[in-house]
């Protein structure tokens, strides 16, 4: 497979596959594999603030829960609200800028004052509005991010459908009678596949940083879940000398969004027609 | 060459004065962009059966005729029959359903295949948008079809990028014989293919045309294609045509200046005639922007008159070319076209 | 013919790593330029006629690998010159290079006089120190090649010239350091037939005016015949015929050169190509290459390579015939 042989000789692409891959396999096992599960929501007032140890190899917070299996169970919460988010994002996105790329006039011109005045917008002012309006949790700063997210779609694929509108291979399309179902779905949608992939990717990564700050900023997940930019807000109080308590969310969260970042840079390369191969 | 085409035959597609302006739309927020006339009224006929080749240099708006006969770009004046209906006058998407009988094959044919596409999905794609076929019906087709094109089965799973310029021609060709058509307009034909390999898609072209009863349009820049693959010829320069004729005819008495520059400038093996100082135009295309008065091709043209610039030559009859049942036969836009034949009949 | 050759290449066998494994892109490639003249390197694409022009130039392709050759210029292998050096000393100033598309060669938010004038004060030599004597020497050259309004031209943009008056920009600027030598690589392939002429004309005039010897790249034998003094017939990377041009077109020799031949409009009346497919590079057939093609071919053809032999001063053929024709001579 010549495209795996491409992938597999960009070191920081593997790596950030490999992150990702483990996060997602943490996210789907987290019950079974957090040592105490069940300290979502319990409290165990004897044993907190402990320091890393055997028993809890990350520490155990201001409640005296295990700092490892919070992390583990919040695996599942990040990539939850990055793929809810993202895939939102991508289905309200993409369909807008394959329009407005491909059919000029009034209604291409809509579409693109409407996402440009969503770009204009800063996505953390708009999730703390929205958070204010609704109550703060989880639902409203996903329905923020979204709602913030999808015109950097519209953009990317707009752009792309413009470009690939006047190739000749659109044309020879139009020339036999094809309809602009066909030609937006089946040939322009593939043909722009690799930025968008390229840029859900990243997206993740950023979704997630994103849906951090909202948890640390009291706007997002509401305790007791295990989130880990709530964790990292709770920790403030007992910084520094419970330096694992806000370190290991912390740091959940880098290496998560930097596997996406990795990952997302090493696609744009090898998502191209030409490593198709018939044999 | 094709013998035996019914001498009093009414033309497969006939365009009549044929105008085609391009841009000069005047857009919201967008800055205005004066029109350029790409067609300056253009009247040509195609006999069915026959091979018309349409000559010229880039910017002579040869393509834009093509494509407004194929109904793609819609004419900004004019008449254009098919089979003795009227097609024209319609947006784009109508002219196409209505001229389904004419298909048109690009120039450059990797590009005007989808990379993402297996060729064998390609090619079943125009039989689906027809929607006549089966799946079954349509696998048949498209096996025969590639057969009929020189290639085998094995084709069908395979990329664009995996094919090389002459098997990318046969896809493409098959493609468009798929549709049925009856005229097809080929662009250039062999832009781009080596000398070794332009021969055997020009005579696969040829041998497609005789098993399928088709009516070809050749547009091509170069005149030694057209030669051997065209009963007619139209030579145009900046939007209109300048001499039109059997091919033979032509080649035997090039009356038009430009035809005669276009022969005499092909890079030639032999020696024999190479330093002749006609041979070389001076100058380029002026801009068709602003075109100059009377002939366009007087700033460039060796036999250029202060009369030249007076009046527009329009097309008229040399008296020759006519022994095939030809209406028009041999006619060329020159007014001074005698004395330079007399002067000299053949080109450098 | 070595002691007063311009630009010699010996042997120069060269091929890239690619995905999908090693590439002979060039091999046992041989040719001689002698001063002042004009050798035509004509192959079909993908024959390594654009690899061999960069080559002389010392512009690798990426992941090349150098296996054996040399290439003399002026008495000096340029494979032992560094990059540096080529880039100092060499390239733009002994070497002028016309490229196939103007367009993508200039800058298209420069005007032409920034990037002309430039490729001057880079190279300068001691009568070009002021600025105003460049644009001198600049302005010149313009009108040398028939540029309109020379200085008008210079503030102009790139997309303000037609295709053919762009070429002419880019042989004023090749011409600049007034280099000993030219390599084109299809400077008129882009060109409609009526500016072809008009550019061929202008590089004979220019060369036999400058005394300036030309590596003229090109597919087309109609190009060569207009223009050149020698070629050189490319086959997958391997030379296979080299002489005079009138000889050679007159007189082919090898099998490949004599299809070529007879697939130009000019000899065939009836249409005919040339069988079979251009071998991929990753996996070249043994021995001549052009074997699996050859209606002459015979079994030893597919195993030893052909020698270059010696048809005459200058004419050379590899090929099992000539070099059975050459036995048999006493």
């Amino acid at each position: 497979m010549l495209i795996l042989a491409k992938f597999s000789r960009d070191k920081a692409a593997v790596l950030g596959a490999s992150i990702v891959l483990f996060a997602l396999i943490i996210a789907l096992l987290a019950p079974l594999i957090a040592p105490y599960p069940g300290d979502i929501a319990a409290s165990h007032l004897l044993t907190r603030l402990k320091p890393p140890s055997i028993e809890h190899p990350f520490g155990t917070d201001n409640l005296g829960r295990d700092i490892l299996s919070r992390v583990i169970l919040g695996t599942r919460g990040a990539l939850t609200i990055a793929l809810m988010v993202v895939g939102t994002a991508m289905l309200i996105g993409v369909p807008l800028g394959l329009l407005a790329g491909y059919y000029p006039g009034w209604l291409s011109e809509g579409i693109m004052r409407v996402t440009d005045i969503f770009l204009a917008v800063p996505q953390l002012i708009l999730a703390l509005a929205l958070a204010q309006l609704m109550s703060p949790s989880l639902e409203s700063a996903m329905l923020a991010l979204t709602l913030t997210y999808w015109p950097f779609f519209t953009r990317i694929v707009y752009g792309e459908a413009r470009r690939l509108k006047v190739s000749l291979f659109i044309d020879a399309l139009q020339c036999i009678g094809a309809g602009g179902a066909r030609i937006l779905f089946l040939h322009i949608l593939p043909n722009a596949i690799s930025p968008i992939i390229v840029r859900a990717t990243i997206g993740m990564g950023f979704t997630i940083l994103v849906a951090a700050v909202l948890g640390f900023l009291g706007m997002g997940a509401t305790p007791p879940e295990p989130d880990w930019g709530l964790a990292i807000a709770e920790s403030r109080q007992y910084l520094p000398d419970a330096w694992w308590f806000s370190t290991f969310p912390g740091l959940a969260i880098f290496i998560t969004v930097l596997g996406f970042n990795l990952l997302g840079d090493g696609l744009r390369d090898i998502v191209d027609p030409r490593l198709r191969r018939s044999r | 060459m094709t013998a035996g085409i019914p001498k009093t035959a009414s033309p497969a597609l006939e365009a009549r004065d044929l105008v085609v302006r391009l841009g000069g739309k005047r857009r919201l927020l967008r800055p205005l962009v004066l029109p350029v006339q790409a067609v300056a009224g253009v009247s040509l006929s195609l006999r069915p059966g026959e091979s018309l080749g349409l000559v010229g240099e880039s910017g002579c708006g040869k393509t834009t005729l093509g494509r407004t006969l194929l109904g793609i770009q819609r004419e900004s004046a004019g008449k254009i029959e098919l089979y003795g209906t009227v097609v024209s006058g319609v947006a784009p998407a109508i002219a196409r359903r209505k001229r389904r009988a004419v298909q048109y094959v690009h120039q450059d044919a990797g590009a005007a295949l989808d990379p993402w596409w297996s060729i064998g999905r390609t090619l079943e794609e125009g039989l689906v948008i027809l929607g006549r076929d089966d799946a079954q019906v349509r696998r048949g087709k498209i096996e025969a079809m590639l057969s009929a094109v020189g290639l085998d089965r094995s084709f069908k799973s395979r990329y664009v990028h995996e094919l090389s310029g002459g098997q990318l021609r046969r896809v493409v060709l098959a493609r468009i014989l798929l549709l049925e058509p009856r005229i097809v307009i080929l662009d250039e034909p062999t832009a781009g293919l080596d000398l070794s390999v332009q021969a055997t898609v020009l005579s696969l072209i040829a041998d497609l045309k005789a098993r399928l009863g088709l009516t070809y349009l050749l547009i091509s820049h170069d005149l030694a294609v057209i030669k051997r693959m065209c009963d007619r010829i139209a030579v145009m320069y900046l939007g209109r045509i300048v001499e039109s004729g059997p091919t033979s005819a032509i080649f035997a008495m090039p009356s038009h200046p430009y035809t005669r520059a276009l022969l005499a400038a092909a890079p030639r093996l032999e020696a024999e005639g190479r330093h002749r100082h006609d041979r070389l135009l001076k100058g380029e295309p002026p801009n068709p922007r602003s075109l100059p008065s009377g002939c366009a091709f007087r700033t460039r043209c060796p036999h250029a008159a202060p009369s030249c610039a007076e009046s527009l030559p329009a097309l008229e009859p040399t008296g020759r070319g006519r022994e095939d049942g030809d209406q028009h036969g041999h006619e060329v836009a020159c007014g001074r076209w005698r004395e330079i034949v007399q002067a000299s009949p053949l080109p450098a | 013919m070595s002691g007063t050759a311009l630009l010699e290449v010996k042997s120069l066998r060269l091929s890239v790593r690619t995905d999908e494994g090693i590439a002979q892109i060039l091999d046992h490639v041989e040719l001689q330029l002698a001063r002042g003249h004009i050798l035509g390197v004509v192959g079909e694409s993908g024959c390594g006629k654009s690899t061999l022009a960069r080559a002389v130039l010392g512009i690798m392709p990426s992941r090349a690998v150098l296996e054996s050759g040399e290439i003399h210029f002026e008495g000096e292998d340029l494979l032992g010159v560094s990059d540096r050096e080529m880039t100092r000393r060499i390239r733009g100033r002994r070497i002028g290079f016309i490229p196939q598309d103007p367009y993508l060669a200039l800058n298209p938010v420069f005007k032409i006089g920034a990037q002309l004038l430039p490729m001057l004060r880079w190279h300068a030599s001691a009568d070009l120190r002021s600025e105003a004597d460049r644009r001198r020497r600049v302005l010149s050259l313009l009108r040398r090649v028939q540029i309109p309004e020379p200085e008008l031209a210079l503030e102009r943009y790139p997309h303000q010239f037609s295709g053919g008056q762009r070429q002419r920009l880019m042989i004023a600027g090749a011409l600049a350091c007034s280099p000993a030598l030219v390599v084109a690589d299809e400077p008129t392939t882009a060109l409609d037939v009526t500016t072809q002429l008009q550019i061929l004309t202008l590089l004979r005039s220019l060369t036999e005016e400058f005394g300036i010897a030309m590596l003229f790249v090109t597919h087309d034998l109609g190009v060569v015949a207009e223009l050149c003094d020698a070629i050189t017939v490319m086959y997958a990377g391997q030379t296979v015929e080299t002489g005079r041009t009138d000889e050679v077109l007159a007189a082919p020799q090898h099998p490949y050169t004599q299809a070529l031949l007879a697939c130009h409009p000019d000899r065939s009346g009836a249409l005919g190509g040339i069988q079979g497919l251009v071998p991929s590079p990753l996996a070249p057939p043994p021995g001549c290459r052009f074997s699996p093609r050859c209606d002459y071919a015979l079994a030893q053809c597919s195993t030893r390579i052909p020698r270059l032999v010696k048809e005459a001063p200058g004419r050379f053929v590899s090929c099992r015939l000539a070099d059975e024709r050459q036995r048999e001579r006493p």
